[in-house]
């Protein structure tokens, strides 16, 4: 009997090189500006060539400014960084999404945009975030730069052998709460190393109901809950999804693929080595009160005392946490007001978060003392938007409107928080300074920020 | 090509907190460069603007030993944390549990992390508030020790440990296997449609 993830691990070892560490062949190989030029300069030094090029898609999307593309890279560090990835591409035979490339975007956006993403494959990525793509039924994980010059030069990985964790999810989600909540919920549970060294495969009822969007979401964030991946069963809801994108098969490929993507599940009755269950029909909304994705209630609850935590590990960390983030234990979270709203990110800034983040404020405008903004995930991402009048429906409620890349989910461009500036962010990470050094992040999902931005406070969207 | 650890004997500095992440380690303004160089004096960036933060205390200076809380390493899959540690220093970490690309990024970057009981991590924090606290740790005999009689067995990741033992070059080694990648391709590879393919409008060379 095996896991869904058994399968696509025995599928792509290609050597055993010792109990349980395999050489794994890749499949997809995405690369960004950050976490490669250092990699490519180990090839050049040894004279080494990218074994499988065509396998291998670059873009730009960490260090890149959301505001107009027409003009030049105004930091000269981060121009060339982008510039190095430009040569490296050219030098090494990789097909670039460049900043101004219409298929531009962040990297875990537009594989799946592209079809490039496909069920039963190893996906890697110098970005931890990688787990996105696991939403297909892909074994999809970060890796650092010495693995990814390793995939470079052997299209291979050396990897020890994950465990299984089954995070089930039964129940039906109640109006006005969504993946980003679900994930939220369970990271909360099982603590940001709660999946250290396992890949989680999420099932039940409340994941079959997701989109691949919603299922885009959860798995982004299995790696908050410390897991190597997150996968989830392909099903007709994949297949629906990859029908017709650029870089899906077609015709009688396309029959035979969907036939071979159907085998990639887990046998009935198979045991993984760890369970958690959670049942969605008693989850609300979702926010964060501290400085890991970990440290997070239902919008109706408070700031919790850290001096009734149960271990010293957790005091210790929720009073730092609290005192970072100008917090004071028994503070409900409904009403703490904020200066900054954050829509974007790999995690939620995909076509259907703008939509549903659209439909909050239609018609409405952001609260004086808010500056918000939408980034979305893609160039692609913002087209279709805009041919939808979302832009318009963002601008007309006081939102500014970027060009596609991470920007405030990790503040690398211009987009960051100032000291002691709080964010309703739909991002991933609340760390110390993520946003910008003494910024103080609140993750949500991307209808419970809209909100935010239209009060200027957290509310709970269900009663708004 | 990996720096070889075998046996290394070091002043330990104690960092006793939970879940530090990579972006504490090196924060993201210092990922921009295109070097694996250059990054130590970023380690910790924000922290240690504070005076009185552990890695600026003067009995710390010099320590080649972090002693640490649970899930270090967490977060970002950036690498220049671990050269960030490693630059500045430091050659082993220890801790009751790391991150699992951490791990992997510290393996191939000379770093050897160990894990070891929340217990005796305790005990050697303690031990380490003294000052001048030193530890040797044996890759070989998988062994922490000290002077006054603590001695303490970890286990550490088999090929993680043959990359540090013998400074591999791991991309060499696995280029070795250069026939059963191909066999590998010629079997599976037809089978599986390659990603990139039509349309989608990047830029090919
Ligand atoms: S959006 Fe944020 S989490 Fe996603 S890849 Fe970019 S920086 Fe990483």
């Amino acid at each position: 009997m095996q896991t869904l993830f058994d399968r696509i691990w025995s599928a792509h070892v290609v050597q055993e090189l010792a109990d349980g560490v395999a050489l794994l062949y890749v499949d997809l190989h995405l690369v960004h500006e950050v976490t490669s030029p250092q990699a490519f300069a180990g090839l050049r030094r040894e004279g080494r060539k990218v074994r499988r090029p065509e396998r291998t898609l670059a873009t730009v999307d960490h260090n890149v400014p959301t505001s107009d593309r027409s003009v030049p890279i105004a930091d000269p560090v981060s121009a060339r960084q982008v510039d190095a990835l430009d040569t490296n591409a050219r030098d090494f035979g990789i097909e670039l999404f460049g900043l101004t490339s219409p298929g531009q975007g962040i990297v875990h956006v537009i594989g799946p945009e592209l079809g490039a993403t496909q069920p039963g494959t190893v996906i890697v990525c110098g970005d931890s975030h990688t787990s996105t793509h696991g939403a297909f039924g892909a074994f999809a994980l970060g890796i650092g730069t010495s693995e990814v010059e390793h995939v470079l030069a052997t299209q291979c990985l050396v990897l020890s052998k994950p465990r299984n964790l089954e995070a089930r999810i039964t129940g039906s989600r109640a109006p006005g709460v969504t993946a980003k909540d679900l994930i939220l919920a369970l990271i909360g549970k099982i603590g940001t190393a709660g999946a250290t060294g396992h890949v989680i495969e999420y099932t039940g009822d409340a994941i079959r109901a997701l989109s691949m969007e919603e299922r885009m979401t959860v798995c982004n964030m299995s790696i908050e809950a410390g897991a190597r991946a997150g996968v989830i069963a392909p099903d007709d809801v994949t297949f629906a999804y990859l029908k017709g994108r650029p870089r899906a098969p077609a015709g009688e490929a396309w029959r035979n693929a969907v036939e071979r993507w159907r085998t990639f599940r887990s046998d009935p009755g198979v045991t993984y080595d760890t369970h958690v269950i959670l049942d969605a029909s008693r989850i609300g909304p979702q926010v964060t009160w501290g400085t890991t994705p970990g440290m997070v209630a239902d919008i109706t609850g408070r700031v919790p005392d850290p001096a009734k935590l149960p271990t010293e590990n957790e005091r210790e960390a929720a009073t730092r946490a609290l005192e970072y983030m100008g917090l004071k234990p028994g503070t409900p979270l409904e009403g703490i007001p904020i200066d900054r709203v954050f829509v974007g990110s790999c995690t939620n800034a995909r076509i259907e978060d703008l939509r549903a983040a659209a439909n909050v404020v239609r018609g409405k405008h952001v609260s004086t003392r808010v500056r918000a903004m939408v980034v979305p995930g893609s160039q692609r991402v913002k087209a279709q938007a805009e041919q939808e009048g979302l832009d318009r429906v963002f601008r007309d409620a006081g939102f500014e409107w970027r060009n596609a890349g991470c920007s405030m989910c990790l503040g690398m461009n211009a987009d960051v928080l100032g000291a002691g500036e709080r964010c309703a962010a739909t991002s991933n990470r609340n760390f110390e300074g993520r946003q910008g050094r003494g910024g103080r992040t609140h993750l949500m999902s991307p209808v419970m920020a809209a909100a935010a931005a239209i009060e200027g406070r957290l509310v709970d969207v269900r009663g708004w | 090509m990996v720096t070889p650890f075998v046996r290394h004997r070091g002043k330990v500095v104690a960092l006793p907190r939970a879940n530090v992440d990579t972006d504490q380690i090196i924060p993201k303004q210092f990922l921009k460069g295109v070097e694996r160089v250059g990054f130590g004096s970023s380690l910790f960036y924000d922290w240690r603007a504070n005076p009185d933060f552990e890695l600026n205390r003067p009995a710390a200076q010099g320590a080649t030993i972090l002693v640490t809380g649970p899930n270090f390493g967490c977060g970002s899959s950036r690498e220049h944390a671990v050269w960030a540690l490693a630059q500045y220093g430091f050659r082993a970490i220890i801790a009751p549990s790391f991150a699992d690309i951490f791990l992997a990024n510290c393996y191939r970057n000379g770093v050897l992390p160990v894990s070891l009981p929340a217990s005796d991590v305790e005990v050697l924090i303690r031990n380490a508030a003294s000052g001048s606290y030193e530890l040797v740790v044996d890759l070989e005999t998988q062994l922490v020790s000290d002077d006054s009689g603590v001695s303490v067995a970890f286990s550490a990741d088999p090929y993680g440990r043959q990359l540090l033992l013998r400074g591999l070059d791991e991309i060499g080694r696995t280029l070795l296997e250069e026939a059963s990648i191909a066999a590998y391709e010629q079997t599976h590879g037809m089978g599986s449609p390659s990603p990139a393919g039509r349309g989608g409008q990047g830029v090919r060379p």
